[in-house]
């Protein structure tokens, strides 16, 4: 054993340009994922709040289940049961942003719905009062001041997402992660490699906390 | 005044025959009979938790009723909040003032006046900018159209929303306490405004503590005491020699001090 081990930064930089061939996928299935679940977190939060039973209980379930149970066995489930189901092998990227979709959807879920009820019911009652009908009132009235409001748990999300592609090295995608652990197998340098790996987490969740601050520094106007 | 109004023929704008609200076990409004002729100023007084503002928040649709009828410059309501197409249309022939403001922080002072006129009437942006400027010069506030509701003071905001209500060429003004929330010192602003309105023949329904106000503007003060219309007549008639125990116990609490 070299008890005398040193860290290799000629090993580490050696490492990146295979690393860096994982970003693409790590930003693929983050962004496809996490743009999906926007979408399902937009309809599935508005029919949480929906005063109708029958379109509020799917919404609970859906929301319960996939943010009740883990993303791993999420993905595992898609990239290997669902297969069983449909007859059909799955592609691991696709099964990747599909459970970032699904899980990131249940979030956002709630963070829309928060944002929504955040909004002072006189707001609603002033747009009513003027004449305008009720979906006339959230798309100019409540919606604006809810996403503002957003923001920040948004931003929260995508990074908890983006850090969520890592486990999917289980299902063989080609990312951050996966691209480390082959590179690692054959230099044995797992010390430099993770660091590595872990840097460029950094540097890509970084880019977006900076990318929302300026967006919430925009939308402060007029608050 | 209000017997002549009345007597002159023309129909009423608003007409209530024995409505009842409840909250759950609560029964906030009973029984009430209530006719605003076009032109009418009605201020409507009493205790807090009276009913007063249920009742005119009944009148826009912002509250449902359960028993009784309403009708508003000839679209009726009907109890538990059904006739939506009513609603919609009594929404854009009345205007409101919450004692909260409620601007949108959002928009401008500007894009607050113009966004009804342009989504509700179908106006384009030049019309509704062109009514917008005239109605904010006219509440005294025509320099801040640019600004946040967020810049400017409690007395602005409240002007402004006076002018948004009234962007919609409304046939009716409610006032749900609307200087309720200012400071001392913007109340006069916004009464001001009121008034000038009142004397342009606007029909009011004013739910207000400022019972000086009541007093000069009014055509006729309404007391409502347990959710019910207590006593109902001329500002004087009220305000000098009420009639009911209720309403001179009320007028000797507010108007002690």
């Amino acid at each position: 054993m070299d008890v005398t081990f040193q860290f290799n930064w000629q090993a580490a930089f050696a490492s990146l340009p295979h690393l860096v061939a994982g970003i693409p996928y790590t930003l693929l299935i983050s962004f496809g994922g996490l743009a999906i679940g926007f979408f399902i977190g937009i309809v599935v939060g508005l029919l949480r709040i929906s005063r109708t039973a029958w379109l509020r209980w799917p919404a609970i379930i859906y929301i319960e289940i996939f943010r009740g149970t883990p993303v791993l066995v999420q993905v595992l489930f898609i990239f290997y049961g669902l297969p069983q189901l449909l007859g059909g092998p799955i592609n691991a990227l696709v099964a990747g942003i599909a459970a970032i979709a699904v899980n990131s959807g249940a979030y956002i879920s709630e963070i829309v719905r928060g944002g929504v009820q955040s909004i002072e019911r006189g707001q609603s009652e002033a747009g009513l009062s003027l004449g305008l009908s009720r979906g006339q009132a959230f798309r100019y009235v409540i919606w604006p001041q809810a996403f503002r409001r957003m923001i920040p748990p948004l931003g929260n999300q995508g990074i908890i997402s983006i850090k969520d592609t890592s486990l999917f090295s289980v299902i063989g995608v080609g990312e951050l992660v996966r691209q480390g652990q082959i590179y690692i197998a054959t230099t044995f340098t797992a010390l430099e490699v993770y660091l590595m790996v872990a840097l460029l987490y950094l540097v890509i969740t970084l880019s977006l906390s900076l990318a929302l601050r300026l967006l919430e520094r925009k939308g402060l106007v007029g608050q | 005044m209000t017997q002549d109004r009345q007597a002159s023929g023309s129909p009423p704008i608003v007409h209530l025959s024995k409505l009842n609200k409840h909250y759950g076990e609560l029964h906030v409004l009973k029984d009430i009979d209530l006719t605003v002729t076009p032109g009418e100023v009605v201020v409507i007084i009493g205790a807090s938790g009276s009913g007063k503002s249920t009742l005119i928040r009944c009148v826009n649709g912002l509250e449902e009723f359960q028993q009784g009828e309403l009708e508003v410059d000839g679209n009726t309501l009907l109890p538990n909040g059904k006739a939506t197409k009513a609603l919609q249309k009594i929404r854009t022939e009345v205007g409101m003032v919450f004692q909260q403001f409620n601007l949108f922080p959002h928009l401008s002072v500007l894009d607050n006046v113009v966004l009804a006129p342009m989504k509700v009437r179908g106006w384009d942006r030049d019309r509704a900018e062109a009514t917008a400027q005239r109605l904010l010069a006219r509440v005294g506030i025509g320099d801040q159209a640019g600004k946040y509701p967020s810049q400017l003071s409690g007395g602005q905001q409240q002007r402004v929303a006076l002018a948004r209500a009234l962007a919609m060429e409304p046939r009716l003004m409610l006032f749900d306490e609307p200087t309720s929330a200012l400071d001392p010192e913007m109340i006069g602003e916004v009464l001001d405004a009121m008034r000038e309105l009142a004397n342009e023949g606007m029909t009011m329904m004013i739910v207000t503590h400022e019972m000086g106000f009541a007093r000069e503007v009014a055509d006729r003060v309404i007391f409502i005491d347990k959710g019910r219309i207590a006593e109902q007549g001329r500002p004087e008639q009220i305000f000098d020699s009420p009639q009911q125990a209720p309403t001179q116990s009320f007028l000797s609490r507010v108007l002690k001090h």
